[in-house]
């Protein structure tokens, strides 16, 4: 059985995030999928997971994750296929009353 | 926050024109442990209903307000939105939505269309609650 091909992905982190992340504005990781590449990034700075996921292993809701200029929710979701040097970006929604 | 008069004007002008809906927007300047809010990036709020009780920023709005920082070589270092008739105080649901620790948050207060209290919050980092934080404001900043 072929292995499946792990991707190197660029993840860009919204800046009060790089206080977990040893001030780095983007993070190398491995991950055939967004949902690998997001364990990878957690699983390297744990600090990151509270403010990402609910404590059911949710993401958060106002947490969205974009494949280039593209939101994963119209792409495949969290199994959304990643290419190599993939760039990923986490995008705060902002509300309130 | 460290910011200028000129950026809270922009918030109370904005806050005002929306009245009585709530208005919201972007600050952008220098992140730290102090944040530099250098100037302001308006935003429509999008929400569809109760625009007088609730504000919406979609992701979108938020990637151009990046993609604005990084041209002038800033962060977005916060948010700012109103409350309309309302003390200038964080809402349940603005902690219910709050998003990550370290973004600075104003809230600006409108009484009968006019701009009132403005202060200054940042979320708690086990995310349990919001702390005031010093809102100063000095003629220029470092990183203007
Ligand atoms: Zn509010």
């Amino acid at each position: 059985m072929e292995s499946q091909k792990t991707s190197s992905v660029k993840i860009r982190i919204p800046t009060p995030l790089r206080s977990y992340t040893n001030d780095q504005s983007t993070v190398a990781v491995g991950g055939a999928t967004v949902e690998e590449a997001l364990q990878s990034l957690t699983q390297a700075y744990p600090a990151l997971e509270p403010h990402l996921y609910h404590e059911n292993g949710e993401l958060r809701s106002f947490v969205n994750i974009y494949l280039g200029d593209d939101d994963i929710r119209y792409l495949n979701g969290p199994d959304t296929e990643l290419p190599d040097d993939a760039e990923l970006s986490i995008v705060p929604s902002i509300a309130g009353g | 926050m460290k910011t200028t008069e000129h950026v809270l004007n922009a918030i109370r002008k904005h806050a005002e024109a929306t009245y009585p809906e709530e208005c919201c927007g972007f600050l952008l300047g220098k992140a730290g442990t102090v944040n530099e809010g250098v100037r302001i990036h308006r935003v429509p709020n999008r929400q569809q209903t109760n625009r007088e009780r609730r504000y919406t920023i979609t992701p979108e709005d938020y990637r151009a307000a990046d993609q604005d920082a990084r041209d002038h070589d800033q962060d977005i270092v916060g948010f700012y939105h109103s409350h309309p008739d309302h003390p200038a105080k964080p809402s349940p649901t603005d902690l219910e939505e709050a998003t990550f620790p370290g973004y600075t948050y104003i809230i600006v207060s409108v009484h009968n269309g006019e701009a009132g209290a403005i202060t200054a919050w940042r979320l708690a980092a086990d995310r349990s609650q919001f702390h005031q934080e010093q809102l100063t404001t000095t003629r220029s900043l470092s990183s203007q």
